[in-house]
C-alpha cells in the first residue's frame, strides 16, 4: 500500500459544458476513505493543466501520472491500481502530452492555486526577497534587461525599459497596473495564470512597483473571469497575511498595496490608455501618446502597464536569474511564450515553447496537426490584430520579429489552426467582425473604416464581388493603419492583408468563379437534383422553406437558383444522396 | 527652444509646440477637422496625420509635440492619399445634405472635401437613422450629421461642465447625445449653445426662426420692433467681410430698417437700466443688507439655468433684475405702446442676441410676459441675423450708416461693454460709486476685471469702502468661486466677495453660442477691444447718465426698486436640487 503523501489534480478540461469537478472530486474523497488512506491523499479541484479536451482530466502527484476521460466509476479503479498498487491504469493514461518548457506556467497545475503557503514552497517570493533585500532598483531593472524579457501583450516592448523610464520619472506617487483585459478571441492563456498561479503575478507587480518607486498598484481584469477575480482577490488577502503587501514589507522600508479593478468586457480597454480611462472611472478610449503612461499615466502620474504572462516572468528571473532567462529563446526575442492552441488541431491547449522553434514543431509537434486527417492550411496568431500565417511558411521561427515579417505579429498568444474546410474570407470577416464591434468609435478610420471593410468583405463573401472592391479595401486598410489612434485600428486590416498576401486566390474565386472552395459562404453555394440518383420522393419539395424545389413524379424535380435561400434542408432531407451542393 | 524640420525647412520653436503649431510657424497648413482652435485635441479623425523621415508610421499633428532634431514630412502622396481616404470614410457616415443643411458654404467638412477635390463617392453610405432632437427651443441636435469629432462634448463637459452631452454607444454607432439618452429638454443642457458654435458641421444648429420672423414682417397687422445686444455688433460683420471687433452697430440699425422693422431699439439701452436697477439693489444690499450680499448678476440666461440647476443654495444671492433684452421687450410693450398709442397686442419684439439661451429666456416662466403678452416675441443669434441679410439682399458693408430710434435706443458706454467678461461688474462698479460717494471717478476703466483669465478678482475702492469682487467666464471657472462662498456661509464666516460677475460662455458674450464660428481667445479679444472702444467713443459713460434712461424713470417708471419697476423689470428663480452632480 501506498503510503506516500499525494495530491490529486481534478480538471474538467471540456472547452463547454458543465464543470463536473466537484463531483469527481466527491467521489475520490469517498473512494480514498474507503480505502482508508484519506490521511494522506488530498484530492482537489485544479486550474489548468495545458491539457485540454480530455474530459475530466486527473493528475496524480508526485507520481506524475495524467490520466484523462475520467468517469466516476474510473475513481475506485485509480485508487485501488495506482495509488494503493503503483499500477497504471492504461486505458485512461495520457502520453505524449506536449513537451514544454514552463517558465510562466511552472505552478499551472501543479500547485494548490488558493495556497500561497504552497507557492512559497515553489520557491515563491524568493525574487522578491532577493530584489529588496539585496538590489537596489536599478539593479533589479539592469536584472531586468540581462533577461531581455519583452512585453508579453502583443507589442513586445522590453521590459526593463518600460521599467526605466517610470523610475526616471519623477513623482510622488507612481502606479503599477497588471492587465488581465485578455480579449482575444480563443485566448487564455492569461486567464490559466491568474486562475492557477495568482502570486507568481502579483509578486512580479510588487517587484514592478519596488524597481519604479511606485506604492500602489492595480490588478485590471475582465469580469468575465470570475475564478481569476476571486482567486486574484484571495491571493492578495494572503499576501497582504504573509507580509508581501502593505507597509514595511519584509522590514524594508518599501510598503506596496494591491487593488482590483474589473473590466467590462470592453476589448478596446486592453490598449493602456483606455484601460487607465476605464480605471478612472471614464468612457473606455483610448487617447493619443504622448504623455506615455510612463510619464503621465493613471490619474496623470507615472505607470507602467504590464500583461500578466510579463508579469509572471519577473520572479522566475530573479530567482534563477537574467542570464538564465535569456539563455532560452532567439537573439532578441528571450524566453518561453505561452500560445492558446485552437481551432482544426488535434491536440489543442495551452503549450509554452521557447522563443524560437518553429511554427511547423507547435502546430504538428504539439498540436499534431489537423484533426480527421486534413490538411493544415494556416495559422492565425495574434487574435484579431493578427495574420495568418500559409502553412509554406511554417518553418519560420516564432518570434516577435520573425511573426512581423510575414505580416502577423505575436500578440498575446492566441493560435488558431485553420484546414482545409476553412474558408479565408469567411475567417477574415469574423476577425474584421470582431474588432468593428470592439471599436470604441473614437477616431473615424477604424469607426467608419472597419465598418466599411466589412461590408466590402459581406459583398465579396456573397459573391457580388468587384476587382475594384479589393482595391477598396486595401485603400481602407491603409488608411486604418496610418490614420486609426490606437493599435486596434491599427491593427484591424492584419488579418485582410495577410489573407491578401497569401491567399488572393481565393479572393479571386469568391469574386470570379463566384466560389467558395471550402462552401463556408453559404451564398455561392448551389443546390442541385442529381436526376439519375433521385427517387421522386418529393420530401425536398415538401421541405423547401421557398418553394425552390420545383416539378412532378413524372418530370422529376429541379431547384430553381432565383428562388433558392441557400437553407440546405433539402440536402439533409434527402435519403439518397441525390441532392449535391457545388 | 526646440529645433526641427518640417518639409526640409529649419525651425525653432519653444517646448511642448505641437506639429500643428510649428507647421503654421513656417506658413505650412496641415488640414484638421477635428481639432478647434479654441480647444484642446481630441485626435479623434486622423486627417492631421504627418510622418516623421525614415518612420514608417504615422502621427497626429495635432497632439504630438515636437521634439528636437525631429524631420517631419507633412504632404507628398502617401500622406494625402491616406487623408483623402478617411475623408472619404467619414462623408461615407454623412448625409449629403449639403444645400438642405444649415451649415451650407460654411461647413468645415464640406470645406475640407472641397479643398480635397473630392468629386466622386467611393464607399457606399451607410446613415445613421437617428431622429433630430428638438426638444428644447434653442438647440437642434441632428446626430445624423455628427461626425464624432468629440468637440461638443469637450467644451459641454470640460469647457461648461454642464455634462449634457456624451458620447453614447461604440464603434461605427457612437452617436452623441444626452447622457441616458434622454431628450435635450430634460437634460442638465443650459443652452449655452457653445456646442453649436464649436460644431464642425450641422450637427448641432441653432433653433432657426428666421422663417417665423420673415412671416412677421411680412404681417401689416403687426407692429415689429428689433433690438440688438451689445456683442452683435462686433461679431455680425465678420460675415461680410469685416475684421472681428469691427464696430458696424449703425450699419445694423439700417439693414434692420430695411428688413422691414418700425422701430430699431438697442439692448444697450435696457443694458444701462439694468446697471441702474442692479446698482440700487447693490449699493442696498451693501449698505442695508450685508447678508445678501455676494450681490451675483443675472443677465446671462445660460448661468441661470446652471446656477438654479447646480447652485440652488445660491438663488438668494442672484440680483432680481431681468436681462437686458427682457427689459426692453416689457418697455417696448408699455411705455413705448403707450407713448406712440400702439397695440400692445399687435407688437412683435424681435431681439437679435449673441446667445442660443436666451431663445429659452424669453418664455422661461410667466415674469417674461410682465406687459400682458410676451415681452420678448423672438430672439434670433448672430449667426440667423447674418444670414437674414444676406437674404435680403442688403450690401451689408456699404450701407449708410443709421441711428437707432429714440425712447428706447440710446445707450452710453457702460452699456456696451455688457458684451464682454468683466463689463457688467466695471459698468455697476461706475454707478455704484456714484451712488455711494456722490462724486465722479477719476478713471472709469477697471482694467482689473478685463481681460480673458478665467476668473479676476480684486478689492476696488468705493470711497471709503472697499468692494471685494469676482468675475468669472466660461462655466467651469464658476465653481472656484462660487466654493468659496458656500465654504464661508457653511462656516459662518463673511464671504470673500461682495459682488460676483458671471457669464457662461468663454470671453462673455463675444463668444456667446450663437455668434459667428471659429471663435478662438484672440477673436474673443478682438470683439472685446471693439467694445471698449464703443465706449470710450461715447461722452456718456455711466449708465444712470443716460438722458434717456433718465427720462423714462421720470415719465413712467418713477423711482428705481419701485413696485412698477419690479413688475416689469425684475424676476424670481427657482432652485432646481434635482439637477446633481
Amino acid at each position: 500500500m501506498s503510503t506516500t503523501p499525494t495530491i490529486i489534480l481534478i480538471k474538467d478540461t471540456r472547452l463547454a459544458g458543465v464543470d463536473t469537478t466537484r463531483d469527481v472530486q466527491n467521489v475520490f474523497e469517498k473512494c480514498l476513505k474507503e480505502a482508508g488512506i484519506e490521511s494522506h491523499v488530498q484530492a482537489v479541484r485544479a486550474a489548468d493543466m495545458g491539457v485540454y479536451e480530455r474530459g475530466v482530466v486527473v493528475k496524480l502527484l508526485p507520481q506524475n501520472v495524467f490520466y484523462g476521460n475520467v468517469k466516476d466509476e474510473d475513481v475506485s479503479l485509480i485508487v485501488n491500481k495506482t495509488l494503493k498498487k503503483g499500477e497504471l491504469v492504461e486505458h485512461l493514461a495520457l502520453r505524449n502530452l506536449p513537451s514544454q518548457v514552463r517558465v510562466v506556467l511552472r505552478n499551472c497545475g501543479v500547485i494548490n492555486p488558493e495556497s500561497m503557503e504552497e507557492y512559497i514552497q515553489e520557491k515563491g517570493y524568493e525574487g522578491l526577497r532577493k530584489c529588496l533585500l539585496h538590489l537596489t532598483p536599478a539593479q533589479v531593472i539592469d536584472e531586468m534587461k540581462k533577461s531581455g524579457l519583452r512585453g508579453r501583450g502583443g507589442a513586445g516592448f522590453p521590459t526593463w525599459m518600460k521599467w526605466n523610464l517610470a523610475r526616471s520619472s519623477v513623482a510622488e506617487q507612481k502606479y503599477v497596473i497588471c492587465n488581465g483585459d485578455e480579449g482575444d478571441p480563443g485566448a487564455y492563456m492569461d486567464r490559466s495564470v491568474l486562475e492557477g498561479d495568482p502570486h507568481s503575478v502579483i509578486e512580479g507587480m510588487i517587484i514592478a512597483g519596488y524597481a519604479i518607486g511606485a506604492s500602489k498598484g492595480f490588478f485590471y481584469i475582465r469580469a468575465e473571469y470570475p475564478l481569476a477575480v476571486e482567486r486574484i482577490h484571495l491571493a492578495i488577502k494572503q499576501a497582504y497575511e504573509g507580509g508581501f503587501l502593505g507597509q514595511n514589507i519584509l522590514g524594508t522600508k518599501f510598503s506596496f498595496d494591491l487593488d482590483v479593478r474589473l473590466g467590462a468586457g470592453a476589448f478596446v480597454c486592453g490598449e493602456e490608455t483606455a484601460l487607465m480611462a476605464s480605471i478612472e472611472g471614464k468612457r473606455g478610449t483610448p487617447r493619443p501618446r504622448p504623455p506615455f503612461p510612463t510619464q503621465a499615466g493613471l490619474w496623470e502620474k507615472p505607470t507602467i502597464i504590464n500583461n500578466v504572462e510579463t508579469l509572471a516572468n519577473v520572479p522566475v528571473i530573479f530567482q534563477r536569474g537574467g542570464d538564465w532567462f535569456s539563455a532560452i529563446g532567439t537573439e532578441k526575442s528571450k524566453g518561453t511564450k505561452v500560445f492558446a492552441i485552437t481551432g482544426k488541431v488535434k491536440n489543442s491547449g495551452l503549450v509554452e515553447i521557447p522563443m524560437g522553434i518553429t511554427m511547423r514543431e507547435i502546430v504538428y509537434g504539439i498540436g499534431g496537426g489537423a484533426a480527421d486527417g486534413k490538411k493544415v492550411l494556416a495559422v492565425q496568431t495574434g487574435g484579431p490584430s493578427g495574420g495568418v500565417i500559409p502553412e509554406s511558411h511554417f518553418d519560420t521561427p516564432v518570434s516577435y520579429e520573425h511573426l512581423q515579417e510575414l505580416g502577423s505579429i505575436m500578440g498575446s498568444g492566441g493560435m488558431i489552426v485553420m484546414d482545409e474546410d476553412d474558408c479565408m474570407i469567411d475567417i477574415v470577416k469574423f476577425y474584421l467582425g470582431f474588432c468593428v464591434e470592439e471599436s470604441c468609435g473614437k477616431c473615424a478610420p477604424c469607426r467608419i473604416g472597419g465598418y466599411q471593410m466589412l461590408k466590402l468583405l459581406e459583398k465579396i463573401s456573397e459573391g457580388n464581388g468587384t476587382d475594384q472592391d479589393v482595391a477598396s479595401i486595401k485603400r481602407i486598410a491603409k488608411a486604418m493603419q496610418k490614420a486609426s489612434l490606437c493599435a486596434l485600428g491599427q491593427t484591424a486590416p492584419n488579418p485582410v492583408l495577410s489573407t491578401l498576401r497569401y491567399f488572393e486566390d481565393e479572393y479571386k474565386q469568391h469574386i470570379g468563379d463566384k466560389k467558395c472552395r471550402a462552401g463556408k459562404c453559404g451564398k455561392l453555394l448551389q443546390y442541385r437534383i442529381m436526376p439519375d440518383k433521385c427517387k421522386k420522393c418529393r420530401l425536398c419539395q415538401l421541405k423547401c422553406p421557398s418553394n425552390a424545389v420545383v416539378g412532378d413524379k413524372e418530370k422529376g424535380y429541379e431547384v430553381v437558383q432565383a428562388k433558392c435561400v441557400k437553407c440546405g434542408v433539402c440536402y439533409e432531407v434527402c435519403k439518397f444522396e441525390a441532392v449535391e451542393r457545388i | 527652444m526646440i529645433r526641427a524640420k518640417i518639409n526640409g525647412i529649419s525651425l525653432r520653436v519653444p517646448e511642448g509646440a505641437t506639429i500643428l503649431e510649428a507647421a503654421e510657424k513656417v506658413q505650412i497648413k496641415i488640414p484638421v477637422l477635428c481639432k478647434h482652435p479654441d480647444l484642446p485635441p481630441t485626435a479623434a479623425c486622423g486627417i492631421c496625420i504627418v510622418k516623421l523621415k525614415g518612420m514608417n508610421k504615422m502621427l497626429r499633428a495635432c497632439c504630438t509635440p515636437i521634439e528636437e532634431g525631429m524631420e517631419i514630412i507633412t504632404h507628398d502622396p502617401e500622406i494625402v492619399e491616406v487623408r483623402r481616404s478617411v475623408i472619404e470614410l467619414i462623408l461615407s457616415k454623412h448625409p449629403n445634405e449639403c444645400l438642405s443643411c444649415g451649415r451650407n458654404r460654411n461647413c468645415e467638412l464640406q470645406k475640407l472635401a472641397g479643398d480635397f477635390g473630392i468629386n466622386e463617392q467611393s464607399f457606399p453610405q451607410y446613415l445613421a437613422d437617428i431622429p433630430a432632437d428638438n426638444s428644447t427651443k434653442s438647440l437642434v441636435l441632428e446626430p445624423r450629421k455628427c461626425i464624432s469629432c468629440g468637440r461638443c462634448v469637450h467644451v459641454c463637459q470640460q469647457m461648461q461642465n454642464v455634462w449634457a452631452l456624451s458620447f453614447l454607444e461604440r464603434g461605427f454607432d457612437t452617436r452623441i447625445s444626452p447622457a441616458g439618452d434622454i431628450q435635450l429638454a430634460d437634460s442638465p443642457c443650459v443652452k449655452c449653445g457653445q456646442c453649436s458654435a464649436h460644431c464642425p458641421t450641422g450637427a448641432i444648429f441653432e433653433y432657426d426662426e428666421t422663417g417665423k420672423v420673415w412671416e412677421l414682417l411680412q404681417d401689416e397687422n403687426k407692429y415689429c420692433i428689433v433690438q440688438i445686444a451689445p456683442a452683435v455688433r462686433v461679431a455680425v460683420g465678420e460675415w461680410f467681410g469685416f475684421k472681428s471687433g469691427a464696430n458696424t452697430t449703425r450699419k445694423l440699425y439700417a439693414a434692420l430698417r430695411r428688413m422691414g422693422f418700425r422701430a430699431v431699439f438697442d439692448t444697450n439701452f435696457g443694458a444701462d437700466l439694468t446697471i441702474v436697477e442692479e446698482a440700487h439693489e447693490f449699493v442696498h444690499r451693501f449698505t442695508k443688507e450685508p447678508t445678501k450680499l455676494p450681490l451675483i448678476t443675472s443677465c446671462c440666461p445660460a448661468w441661470v439655468d446652471f446656477m438654479e440647476k447646480f447652485y440652488p443654495d445660491m438663488v438668494d444671492h442672484f440680483s432680481s433684475c431681468k436681462s437686458p433684452h427682457q427689459m426692453v421687450g416689457a418697455l417696448s410693450k408699455t411705455y413705448y405702446a403707450q407713448k406712440q398709442r400702439l397695440d400692445p397686442s399687435k407688437i412683435v419684439v424681435v431681439s437679435i442676441m449673441p446667445c442660443t439661451a436666451k431663445k429659452h429666456e424669453i418664455s422661461r416662466d410667466r415674469e417674461m410676459f410682465a406687459s400682458g403678452h410676451q415681452d420678448v416675441d423672438i430672439s434670433l443669434t448672430t449667426r440667423e441675423l447674418a444670414r437674414m441679410i444676406k437674404q435680403a439682399g442688403i450690401d451689408f458693408p456699404n450701407l449708410p450708416e443709421e441711428d437707432a430710434d429714440h425712447m428706447l435706443g440710446e445707450y452710453s458706454g457702460a452699456g456696451t461693454i455688457f458684451g464682454m467678461t468683466g463689463g457688467v461688474m466695471e459698468a455697476a462698479l461706475r454707478t455704484a460709486y456714484d451712488y455711494v460717494t456722490g462724486g465722479k471717478l477719476k478713471n472709469v476703466d477697471f482694467e482689473n476685471v478685463r481681460g480673458l483669465q478665467g476668473v479676476k478678482e480684486g478689492t476696488i475702492p468705493v470711497g471709503s469702502h472697499e468692494v471685494k469682487v469676482a468675475v468669472a467666464h466660461g462655466l467651469s471657472n464658476v465653481e472656484y468661486v462660487l466654493n468659496k462662498v458656500r465654504e464661508a456661509k457653511k462656516n459662518d464666516r463673511v464671504p470673500p466677495y461682495h459682488f460676483i460677475e458671471v457669464m457662461a460662455c468663454p470671453g462673455g458674450c463675444v463668444g456667446g453660442g450663437g455668434q459667428p464660428y471659429g471663435v478662438t481667445d484672440a477673436v474673443r479679444n478682438q470683439r472685446g477691444d471693439g467694445l471698449y472702444e464703443d465706449d470710450r467713443e461715447h461722452k456718456i459713460r455711466y449708465s444712470h447718465e443716460n438722458p434717456f434712461v433718465k427720462k423714462l424713470y421720470k415719465e413712467f417708471l418713477g423711482e428705481p426698486r419701485s413696485e412698477k419697476v419690479h413688475h416689469l423689470l425684475h424676476t424670481t428663480y427657482r432652485p432646481m436640487p434635482e439637477y446633481k452632480r
